[in-house]
């Protein structure tokens, strides 16, 4: 046992003690922490008469688990964390790593015969085991899963390092085939592979992929030209208002108006531009914040045009560009066409490609225009506007250009965000919205394309995944609602992952020019937050 | 092509909101010369140098570069005129690699030059090569100085506007950045207008000298004139050289 000499009393004190100790110091201080948030609880009686509930079984619980965790934190948490970065005397070699013990061929293999036998008896576990113990089994199946699959990334991680954006790329482009195949052998037929598929298809991939897109736009404005931009959302709205407007009053195809909507956004970023040309950091921040909600306001309140907070509904779908459509009663209606028993599935795969499109385009003109002179340019005005003029860069076309190309890609994913959802009104377009897209710039690492695909994933794919969370009923009660917990373990996740990387996933900007070798330094050793 | 006029102030008045902080400064720069600007802190040194840059614009006055009225100009208009400048502060872009700086110098002429002009600034800052992929931000002081002057040279300057190089620098690395300001001006024929503290290095290194005293111009001559001046001792050089 490693002992430590605790500064009050200079005697040397066990981990156990000192963890005992620290405990009963965490239990206090939960104690006093959560007396009146979850020991007491404000509530209505039938009578509408506001009551006191008393919930102190819940309290103690709370109050328990915090010193259990502070205990086994301190008393083998710490002293394991510490032996971790002693080197061996002996050999001179670290000791195991805490992943290559936890990730074992063993562990992996029973992991998988977990996986196998819950699946096989998915259908009767209810029967075997009851309601209850069958939420626990569905739990560990999870687990499972998770174990096995992170111990393949695990195994292959050098790989996957090298190969990173390849690998992304694939895995994007097959997923639906796979959701849609895995469902199909599960529920016996394909038409259950595709009914099933739905919610993957859209709740998670589109959903996911249309933020990595928003993302990726601002990136352009915030992560290279490092103007920060509040009100981004705007430009979502337009794309999404322009569409809805264009489609439903003129009947003009999606595919036209793409672009429109693009050009569209991107003529309302070059006039958000003008008047902040002179401004930068906080105060250009609380310009386009204030530019987000006039856009929204406007949306509301021009009733004639936009129909206010009521909306617009009935925007027409994406065709397969014009060859065959999704609406059952056409003509060419793709299960007529193709003869395949009909599904809503085929429009949400067909939009997943098209976002994955879309979202592809984005990084590609993003890459291709960070080695050309404006992208240059663009980097060059983050890191020092001054130096840049006296350059003879022309920071006016700069900012504009990069507020331009930013908004122009808000513009397609918010035409395509309202062909998907066939229903637009300002609801969609709140701030709201905009801190979420920044968060995951921020997340990802400014500039970073990568880390930003990441940063989405995790953010809005977690807040799906937290839908899911139904078996936590089995632990607190069947009045547990996970999905009101949903922005609190968010806050918390950004919280913990700011301390952990403070510059995002991918903190360290790739360089643009190489020569044969490259020798770069970590982007951790440079100035932060310049400009 | 020795002796005709590169760059000409007249009567420049520069102004922080209602303070004065330039009363009508007279500056000649001609092409061929090393021109230093020495003065105290506070003397109006800086301003100057930023106000031939356009920001700020001088509110009285002229000035003329190669025989076009430059005072109104934006300054990247000005940057164009092939005027460098290694500005106050070094100013380098610090998450950008030394490669990607010296590329952001050479972009007026959209990299045409580059390989050929990298090269040159190389054998003038050897230790610049030996950095080349590594960010602006992790050199050291010298280093980005050396960055800083090397970007400027990028741009093919008809002028390099140097303000302060010699801050905050050993004084082994301050007579290296000397010594190759010099040999740019012998081999190339460089015309170069620099503001120092430094006034014994400055004046030994320049054709001609400028004293500023609280926004005004108050005495020229040529460096040894100025070295040898009793003033220009006593205010900047005794007790003050190292």
């Amino acid at each position: 046992m490693v002992g430590t000499v605790s500064p009050e009393r200079d005697i040397v004190a066990t981990p156990v003690q000192r963890a005992t100790r620290e405990a009963l110091y965490a239990g206090a201080i939960a104690l006093g922490l959560f007396v009146l948030f979850i020991g007491l609880r404000t509530d209505q009686n039938i009578s509408n008469e506001l009551i006191l509930v008393q919930r102190w079984w819940l309290l103690f619980t709370v109050v328990v688990l915090t010193m259990v965790g502070r205990f086994v934190y301190v008393a083998y948490g710490q002293p394991f964390l510490a032996s971790q970065k002693v080197v061996d005397i002996a050999t001179g070699l670290l000791p195991e790593s805490a992943a290559t013990r936890f990730f074992r061929l063993p562990y992996f293999i029973a992991a998988i015969v977990i996986v196998a036998v819950l699946a096989l008896l998915a259908g009767s576990l209810d029967d075997l085991l009851g309601p209850g113990l069958a939420g626990y089994a569905r739990f560990a199946r999870a687990l499972a899963i998770i174990y096995a699959l992170a111990s393949v990334l695990f195994y292959f991680r050098s790989f996957i390092h090298a190969h990173f954006s390849a690998l992304g790329i694939a895995a994007l482009a097959i997923y639906p085939v796979v959701v849609v195949l895995v469902l199909a052998v599960y529920s016996g037929s394909m038409v259950g592979g595709f009914q099933g598929s739905l919610k993957w298809v859209d709740n998670f991939g589109i959903q996911i992929l249309i933020y990595v897109m928003l993302a990726w736009g601002l990136n352009i404005v915030v992560g290279l030209a490092g103007l920060l931009d509040l009100g981004y959302v705007a430009f979502y709205a337009v794309g999404a208002y322009a569409y809805a407007l264009l489609g439903t009053h003129f009947g003009l195809s999606f595919w036209i108006l793409l672009p429109a909507a693009g050009a569209m956004a991107a003529f309302w970023g070059v006039l958000l531009g003008f008047p902040v040309l002179r401004l930068r950091g906080d105060y250009l921040a609380i310009v386009t914040l204030a530019f987000g909600e006039i856009i929204r306001l406007v949306l509301i309140n021009w009733r004639e045009v936009t129909n206010g907070s009521a909306g617009i509904s009935g925007i027409p779908k994406v065709s397969f560009f014009g060859l065959m459509s999704f609406n059952v009663a056409d003509e060419n209606y793709i299960a007529k066409v193709l003869d395949i028993a009909q599904s809503g599935a085929y429009y949400k795969i067909f939009l997943y490609y098209l976002i994955l499109g879309l979202c592809l385009l984005t990084a590609f003109v993003t890459i291709r225009l960070r080695r050309m002179p404006v992208g240059r340019a663009w980097e060059a005005l983050r890191e020092d506007e001054i130096a840049c003029r006296s350059l003879g860069i022309n920071t006016t076309t700069t900012k504009l250009t990069a507020f331009a190309t930013g908004a122009m890609f808000g513009g397609f994913a918010g035409s395509f965000f309202a062909a998907r959802q066939g229903f637009v009104s300002p609801e969609s377009f709140i701030f709201l919205e905009s801190a979420i897209i920044l968060a995951i710039v921020v997340l990802g690492g400014m500039g970073s394309l990568v880390g930003i695909a990441v940063a989405a994933m995790v953010m809005i794919g977690g807040t799906e995944a937290l839908r899911e969370l139904d078996f936590l009923k089995q632990v607190f009660g069947p009045d547990f609602t996970p999905e009101l917990y949903r922005m609190l373990l968010f806050g918390i996740a950004m919280v913990i992952v700011m301390v952990w990387k403070p510059r995002g996933f991918v903190g360290s900007r790739e360089p643009t020019a190489f020569l044969k070798e490259s020798r770069a330094v970590s982007g951790s050793f440079t100035k932060e937050g310049h400009g | 092509m020795a002796g005709t006029t590169l760059l000409d102030i007249k009567g420049v008045q520069t102004y922080y909101g209602n303070i004065r902080a330039l009363n009508g400064v007279d500056v000649t720069v001609k092409q061929g010369e090393i021109v230093a600007l020495i003065g105290a802190n506070g003397a109006g040194k800086s301003t100057l140098m930023m106000t031939i840059f356009g920001a700020p614009r001088a509110r009285a006055g002229t000035i003329t570069f190669a025989g076009t009225d430059i005072t109104q100009l934006p300054t990247h208009e000005i940057a164009r005129m092939r005027i460098a400048q290694s500005p106050e502060g070094r100013r380098i872009f610090p998450r950008m690699t030394v490669m990607e700086n010296l590329q952001m110098g050479a972009s007026l002429d959209n990299l045409q030059h580059y390989d050929e002009d990298a090269e040159k600034v190389f054998t003038l800052f050897p230790r610049l090569k030996e950095r080349i992929a590594q960010r602006g931000g992790t050199l050291s002081g010298g280093e980005q100085q050396m960055l800083s002057i090397a970007r400027a040279l990028m741009a093919r300057p008809k002028l390099l506007l140097l303000d302060e190089p010699s801050l905050g620098l050993a004084p082994l690395i301050v007579k290296q950045i000397f010594d190759a300001i010099r040999e740019l001006n012998r081999t190339q024929g460089l015309t170069v207008f620099l503001v120092e503290q430094n006034a014994f290095g400055a004046l030994k290194l320049a054709t001609r000298g400028y004293v500023m005293v609280n926004g005004n111009v108050t005495m020229s001559g040529t460096g040894k004139e100025l070295l040898a001046d009793p003033d220009v001792r006593a205010a900047y050089l005794e007790g003050g050289h190292h």
